[in-house]
């Protein structure tokens, strides 16, 4: 499709984009704009309304309100078979009753590409993904790697504006869905297309994307680097969505600058930054510790200078090699803090009920206004 | 060893009432009208082995004739019933959900509640010289005269369609179903449009249960004796009819086991025919 000079410099920009199952708002007012040849996911909970969302850009839903323009064209109104995107569906749906080549020439055909060009395309397309053999078998016949290449292939033939991929890799084994993050990715940057991923898996989302839209709700909580959304989470949800972290629940006792001074109901008092917008004393608040930032110690004056410090007994070691964290339990409190082991050697004989001190700095612990979910709720989604 | 037999016998317990079922019903007849469709009579009560009684089926243009029409019009009754029962198929299995879909299925089934008799006499007060739509016809103006819409053709076909809808339904639904919608919704996001995913990948997904629907409407058409006698009256023609007549007007048992089992022979060749013509087994169309 050739470009005019005046052409968008994003492939898609949603404005204001609403969806509405009867009373329930799937997708609430949502714009945003995806760079070309970009690699874009939107990460939130199964029903926050991210398979609305695609579908809307596939074509497979019209919106109630609002635009969605791919490279600066109104799609509003355009079936799925007149668009320039094309999605791989969560569980593929390569047609059982073609072979791989049938597949691949399915899209092409209805392109009205030439037939003598037809065969050539396949085969390059084969190629590009690693499987110049596949072209005559079955479905049936291919690994599950091997068909989500296939499925993107089928798709990437076309040179789509923008590619949409719902979940293709929910239904591979672990193994294979680390080794198929990073295919997509090196994908990508070969065909230079402009990929939508929607997932519920953070990983995925951190790992593949330049840029991550976190969704709860039928909002937008924040869309930003995977970086941003890790280390500068801007909404309770995102802190708590995105990577493991720890969560107390208190009030706002003082505040200095962007210091908070917090109590929790156990009458712990702990230092936070605030990150959270139109914090006030006496509010209710949570403040998120990501694992990685606790110090630990066995001895209390290791800890010296450091803002917030808590003395507590080893709960249980949780061994993942390089991964390993332990569990500590506050005995004033109840709570259970989740610590990363540091890979020294220092703590590898570390056992239930050994005494430990913890500690983390203001900075590390972030404060936003409370989250209307428990703990529990949270860990259910992610 | 009272282990070893223990479950064998169970397996044999188990199976014995279909054994039974086939042998007793099935195989037992068969052999039987096989031995009598090879006696030929010579004299009263002398009988010879021969296949003089299958010859007699070629030689005499009325029986392969009969067999002919009655073949050709349950291939037209069959291909009628498909392009009825598709679309109405389509729209239970794809486009209805929940109470709507339960509620248009059921209502396909309900007129099988009624004997065929019944609703064959029912297509007859329709249908006949004084019946209902030769009255309203002259009624509304559109016929001078009464109109006698029974004993042709068309009526048999309207009949035979109507009386195997549900075997035509019931497979279609079936295979239509087990077709996930993402397959139709890739065929469009491709560029497909309305014809070409129907063609590409709707129709070669539910071939199983077009071919098997198919099968059993054809071969209840060709079997079926009710149905082209009430509604296609005396001159109907219709295989079945011969069989009947040789059994029991003309008393020649002989004649018409050869006839049955011409009837089988014939109509599995022309099943076979099918299954070839449309590059399916029968193994894949059953299972």
């Amino acid at each position: 499709m050739p470009s005019s000079p005046h052409a968008s410099d994003f492939d898609l920009e949603c404005h204001k984009i609403t969806k509405r199952f009867g009373d329930f708002t799937a997708v609430n007012d949502i714009s945003f704009s995806i760079p070309k040849g970009s690699f874009f996911s939107i990460l939130g909970p199964s029903g926050c309304g991210k398979t609305t969302l695609l579908r809307m850009m596939a074509g497979f839903l019209e919106p109630d309100s609002g635009d969605l323009r791919i490279k600066g064209k109104s799609m509003v109104g355009v079936p799925p078979n007149k668009r320039p995107v094309n999605m791989v569906f969560q569980h593929l749906a390569l047609f059982p009753m073609m072979t791989v080549e049938e597949n691949i020439a399915y899209g092409l055909k209805r392109q009205g590409t030439p037939k003598a060009d037809i065969p050539a395309k396949v085969k390059s397309a084969l190629e590009r993904i690693n499987l110049p053999d596949a072209g005559p078998k079955r479905i049936d016949q291919l690994s599950g790697g091997q068909k989500q290449r296939i499925a993107i292939a089928r798709c990437l033939v076309l040179n789509p504006d923008v590619l949409l991929l719902d979940e293709p890799l929910g239904a591979l084994d672990l193994k294979l869905r680390e080794h198929m993050k990073v295919e997509l990715k090196q994908l990508q940057h070969k065909f230079d297309t402009t990929f939508v991923y929607i997932t519920h898996d953070q990983s995925e989302a951190l790992v593949m994307s330049d840029q991550v839209a976190v969704m709860n709700q039928g909002i937008f909580e924040q869309v930003g680097t995977p970086q941003d959304l890790y280390y500068k989470p801007q909404t309770a949800f995102v802190a708590g969505f995105v990577g493991d972290t720890n969560r107390w629940s208190g009030s706002i006792k003082g505040m200095s600058g962007n210091e908070v001074q917090i109590e929790t109901k156990d009458g712990l008092k702990l230092v936070a930054t605030a990150a959270g917008q139109n914090l006030a004393t006496g509010q209710s608040v949570d403040i998120f510790v990501r694992p990685e930032s606790v110090v630990i110690s066995r001895k209390s004056d290791a800890l010296v200078g450091i803002e917030n410090t808590i003395q507590g007994n080893v709960e249980s070691v949780l061994f993942d090699g390089a991964n390993s964290r332990v569990l500590v339990r506050d005995p004033s409190s109840g709570d259970k803090i989740m610590v990363t082991l540091p890979q020294t050697g220092e703590f590898n004989d570390l056992q239930a009920g050994q005494e430990l001190h913890l500690g983390w700095r203001l900075a590390q612990a972030k404060c936003f206004d409370k989250l209307s979910m428990s703990a529990e709720q949270l860990a259910d989604m992610s | 060893m009272r282990n070893m037999n223990a479950p064998k016998l169970g397996v044999i317990l188990l199976m014995a009432p279909l054994m039974i079922w086939l042998f007793a019903l099935i195989i037992l007849p068969h052999v039987d009208m096989f031995l009598l469709s090879i006696s030929e009579k010579i004299a009263p009560r002398v009988y010879e082995t021969g296949f003089a009684n299958y010859g007699e089926f070629f030689a005499e243009p009325l029986y392969w004739n009969t067999f002919a029409r009655t073949a050709i019009m349950s291939i037209f009754t069959t291909i009628v019933t498909l392009v009825i029962a598709f679309p109405v198929s389509y729209y239970i299995a794809k486009m209805l959900r929940g109470r709507m879909k339960a509620i248009l299925f059921v209502l396909c089934l309900l007129p099988f509640w009624v004997s065929e008799l019944v609703r064959t006499f029912g297509w007859m007060i329709l249908l006949r010289e004084t019946g209902i739509v030769s009255t309203f016809l002259q009624w509304a103006g559109l016929a001078d005269q009464p109109i006698e819409m029974l004993y042709t053709d068309a009526t048999i076909v309207v009949g035979l369609v109507y009386t195997s809808m549900l075997f035509m339904v019931v497979p279609l639904v079936t295979t239509l179903e087990s077709l996930d919608d993402s397959y139709i919704e890739a065929g469009y996001d491709l560029g497909g449009n309305g014809f070409t995913v129907m063609r590409e990948i709707v129709i070669p997904h539910a071939m199983p249960g077009i071919v098997s629907g198919c099968i059993v409407v054809f071969m209840l058409s060709l079997g079926n004796y009710l149905t082209p006698i009430l509604l296609g009256g005396k001159e109907s023609l219709w295989f079945t009819e011969q069989i009947y007549a040789q059994f029991i007007t003309r008393f020649n048992w002989e004649q018409g086991a050869a006839f049955g089992f011409l009837l089988l022979i014939l109509s599995s060749l022309i099943v076979w025919g099918g299954l070839k013509l449309s590059r399916q087994t029968l193994s894949e169309t059953m299972g």
